[in-house]
């Protein structure tokens, strides 16, 4: 078989892999869905959806089959190209960002050498989601929402690339396996601590999860950006909410957590339940705190965070160069 | 009139009165004699203004123009002594500082309907003076903006007049056309010119937001329309009457004693608390004392929805704010509150329980348990609300210093209740004017110091305690005896009797199919509701039917000053003010 070459080999096991990262980042994400309700439920006493399959757990399916068969309307008074496009970018910018995070030491779609980079410009780009969906409705709210974002984006992206520079500092390597392999002793949460506090926040910020879901904000703007979509097109920016929430809370572990270190447990266990943790952290901020002022979250942002991560790049690259011989 | 009034404080003794009779010789034209516990005067239609104006302008002044509204006196039979009018345009005033109350009166002629404009004395006359040409189609001469309000702006006729019929088969069946519904539509279309409002301001366009009448916060159908810097608010107009059903023409044509349930779903959160002011008012006109009892158990269930009503209030304003959470526990507590109240009167929301004389049953056996529970049940919650929300940064954040206004600005606006006491004025009628015995319990009155979002938010929860002190001492000491008057006015009335008894069996057929006369006279009563003051003022023309009954109702001036307290605030913030406010949209629009 002279066709089967070690090179094809790795290609399909490598597109076999992005494969099931792919569609298991989407299917997680949908599942989260029924999940975050159903914490909700339990700390909010109440029952959450429990009626569809053994313990609600078919409702997945139920949301599914209605989301699939509403009417997918746009507005006469929108831009088309521009309103179609929008959630596009929302569910593909963040999807993308997956391949660059190891999840085992076999898994993974991609070692690339700019991984974080990657991901920054990913963030990046995602705010175009919401600022088209908002700007496209041709709807006052969803254009307050789309303001809203993009200062609100602006203000948090800054800070959030500079939160990051801390962990790559201290590996030496844009490269996420490089900086998994580098917390092999010691989680970088020790040593960067300021770095994961204020990333979490941008993290939060960048998925527009409660409290910082300011572009949404049901009880002001009626959900803001994307008040005018329906079925699949509303389908793609709530699950890109989720899958967002799950690319934020493994890139935290893998930054932070030492990723799929741990012991006892195989690699994709601990990778699991690290995640899973930040994720009910997710879910259980949104059931725990009310909503800032959208302006007090951008002073947050440039007058608490900004400076916060600054002073810990230079306190990170002085102790770097004090413990680091022949620097 | 009758000459046999109950409360009755004529000018004589009344030191502005008197002085207020010697400055306008000419003005003040008669002074009727009422059951409404206030002297009332009826005025020359010059001098209005300048009355106003003079008892504005007092030591210990009449700051509040409490009520104001019109009778179509063209059908009444019985008005001796009383100045000819067509139309009666009334003015109730209010001082908090004398704790009295004045009323007065400006005959019409059908052929010169026209009060002059007194929104220059008092401020939050505009609505109601865009209210009586709505209603009745009294012209205002000099308003700002006198427009419909509760009607939509393409009704014809004015509903509270006499001849305009009350039956909906007194009309042809409704149709609504496309063409008829572009109509309404575009009448609905807000355009900034018609208010004064510039488009833009050096050069930069204001962006004109509809919020409303279907949002997620605006507690009903209720719309205001922002005029927006970024978000900023430089102005806003709030828009009323989705939720108008014409509860006073329903009076009119229902008998006095089949128009209690309608008051239940005026401030639909206050349940039986809105059938007391109806009855009390009643009882007036019919001169009936009831039993101790009875005062016990209405005040006690009464407490009992003005906690539902402020649990409901705890909850939708932290959701304002962007908590999801204690909405569901606030249901959950008020859930526990409608296991009593259901117990006690076998209806949740609208137990419509009270009587004229008295309340529909006694109280059913094991009763103290079930309100022993309760208030062994939401001490705890209270505190966890507290610590969890009211003490919470954000939560801080967002209600300190937002939306705050001073008790002058309360008072100019006809703000009432718990909105009024957090700007540290302490006006409770349960304290103040004691009816229905509460002046038999130990509370106290919570007071706020800056009127702002979080003092609205934080002295509800502290009004919750008290009423748990009262329903404690309810179940302490219910004092025993009939639940209903031993009165041939009481209606129905006791039915144990009726089996045994023909006179009692007469009465009880006459009101039940015909209902109980009551002769002509006024009478008002104010109560401390869940949302303010509220209050009946019931004309009785010697019918089985009410000649007028006006409600006042404490959200209606609530939402009228949201623009002078918003000008210049964010978006965010009118939501926490409209959250702090509390009101619902039957109470504004009944």
């Amino acid at each position: 078989m002279s066709w089967w070459t070690p090179q094809l080999a790795a290609i399909l096991w490598a597109m076999f892999q992005a494969l099931v990262i792919l569609l298991g980042a989407v299917l997680l994400g949908a599942v989260l869905t029924v999940v975050e309700r159903r914490l909700l439920g339990l700390w909010q006493d109440r029952y959450g959806p429990n009626r569809v399959g053994p313990f609600g757990s078919l409702q997945l399916i139920a949301d599914m089959i209605k989301i699939f068969f509403k009417e997918d309307w746009i507005p006469p008074f929108a831009d088309r190209s521009l309103f179609v496009l929008a959630p596009v970018i929302a569910f593909a910018s963040l999807l993308l960002s997956f391949i660059i995070i190891p999840i085992t030491p076999g898994w993974g779609v991609s070692d690339l050498h700019i991984g974080l980079l990657f991901f920054l410009a990913m963030a990046g780009i995602n705010v175009y989601a919401v600022l088209l969906g908002g700007w496209a409705s041709g709807n006052k709210y969803a254009l307050l929402g789309a303001l809203r974002a993009s200062a609100q984006t602006l203000s948090y992206e800054v800070f959030m690339g500079l939160s990051l520079m801390g962990v790559v500092a201290l590996a030496g390597s844009f490269n996420l396996r490089d900086i998994v392999a580098a917390q092999q002793d010691l989680w970088f949460i020790i040593p960067q601590f300021f770095g994961f506090a204020t990333f979490l926040i941008a993290g939060i910020a960048v998925t527009h999860r409660h409290p910082f879901d300011q572009p949404e904000a049901e009880q002001e703007l009626a959900d803001g950006y994307h008040v005018e979509y329906s079925s699949m097109k509303f389908g793609m920016f709530f699950i890109g909410e989720y899958v967002g929430m799950l690319l934020v809370s493994s890139l935290i572990v893998t930054l932070f957590f030492g990723g799929w270190h741990g012991p006892w447990l195989p690699p994709i266990l601990w990778f699991a339940i690290k995640t899973g943790f930040f994720l009910m952290l997710f879910i259980l901020l949104r059931a725990a705190l009310p909503r800032p002022r959208y302006d007090r979250v951008m002073s947050f942002g440039w007058k608490i965070c900004l400076p916060l991560t600054l002073i810990n790049l230079l306190v990170t690259g002085a102790v770097i160069l004090l413990v680091t011989p022949n620097a | 009139m009758t000459t046999d009034t109950v409360a009755n404080p004529v000018a004589a003794g009344n030191p502005m009165i008197e002085a207020l009779l010697e400055q306008f010789r000419e003005g003040v034209r008669h002074v009727q004699q009422t059951r409404t516990g206030m002297p009332v005067l009826w005025v020359r239609r010059d001098s209005l203004t300048d009355i106003l104006q003079f008892l504005k302008s007092q030591p210990s002044p009449f700051s509040m123009l409490y009520d104001l509204s019109a009778v179509d006196e063209r059908l009444r039979s019985h008005r001796e002594h009383l100045p000819p009018a067509d139309f009666t345009v009334f003015y109730h005033l209010l001082s908090v500082e004398r704790n009295e109350d004045l009323m007065l009166k400006v005959a019409l002629t059908e052929d010169d309907l026209r009060v002059p404009s007194v929104a220059p004395v008092f401020a939050n006359a505009n609505w109601y003076e865009r209210e009586i040409w709505d209603m009745f189609g009294i012209g205002v001469t000099g308003h700002p903006h006198l427009q419909r309000i509760l009607m939509p702006p393409t009704w014809t006729g004015h509903p509270l007049r006499k001849d305009y019929p009350a039956r909906a088969t007194e009309f042809d069946p409704y149709t609504l056309t496309v063409a008829g519904q572009d109509t309404e539509q575009e009448a609905m279309r807000f355009r900034p010119e018609a208010w004064g409002m510039a488009r833009e301001r050096d050069g930069v366009e204001f962006m004109f937001l509809n919020l409303g009448p279907n949002h997620p916060s605006a507690h009903g159908a209720f719309r205001v329309v922002l005029q927006l810097d970024g978000e900023e608010i430089v102005d806003c107009v709030p828009d009323i009457g989705y939720h108008h059903r014409g509860a006073e023409k329903m009076a009119e044509r229902q008998s006095w004693h089949s128009f209690i349930p309608y008051t239940d779903r005026i401030d639909y959160t206050g349940g039986v608390m809105n059938n007391l002011p109806y009855v009390l008012a009643a009882e007036k006109l019919a001169g009936i004392e009831v039993p101790e009892r009875v005062k016990a158990i209405r005040v006690m269930m009464a407490e009992m929805f003005r906690i539902s009503s402020h649990l409901l209030f705890l909850g939708t304003y932290l959701q304002d704010l962007g908590a999801m959470s204690p909405v569901f526990f606030t249901f959950s507590d008020r859930q526990r509150a409608y296991k009593v109240i259901e117990g006690i009167t076998g209806f949740r929301m609208h137990p419509a329980w009270y009587r004229i004389g008295g309340v529909a049953q006694d109280l059913p056996r094991g009763w103290e348990k079930l309100v022993r529970e309760f208030l062994d049940w939401m001490p705890a919650r209270l505190r966890e609300y507290e610590k969890a929300m009211m003490e919470n940064a954000i939560v801080r954040d967002r209600t300190r210093h937002v939306a705050a206004f001073n008790t002058a600005d309360a008072l100019e606006w006809g703000v009432t209740g718990p909105n009024l006491r957090a700007t540290g004025c302490n006006f409770d009628l349960r304290k103040q004017r004691p009816y229905s015995g509460y002046e038999n319990f130990d509370f106290e009155v919570p007071l706020g110091a800056n009127g702002d979002v979080f003092d609205r938010g934080q002295l509800r929860i502290e009004e919750m305690r008290q009423s748990l002190r009262i329903i404690q001492q309810c179940v302490q000491h219910m004092p025993a005896g009939d639940y209903k008057a031993d009165h041939p006015l009481t209606t129905p009335p006791p039915r144990e009797r009726m089996l045994q008894h023909i006179e009692t069996l007469i009465t009880h057929f006459l009101q039940v199919s015909w209902g109980p006369v009551l002769k002509p006279d006024e009478s008002l009563q104010m109560v401390e509701a869940t949302k303010g003051i509220n209050s009946y003022y019931l004309t009785s023309d010697g019918n089985t039917m009410s000649y007028r009954t006006r409600i006042r109702t404490p959200s209606f001036p609530h939402l009228q000053q949201i623009p002078a307290v918003m000008r210049g605030g964010f978006v965010p913030d009118l939501i926490a003010h409209l959250g702090s406010i509390d009101f619902v949209m039957a109470d504004v629009d009944r």
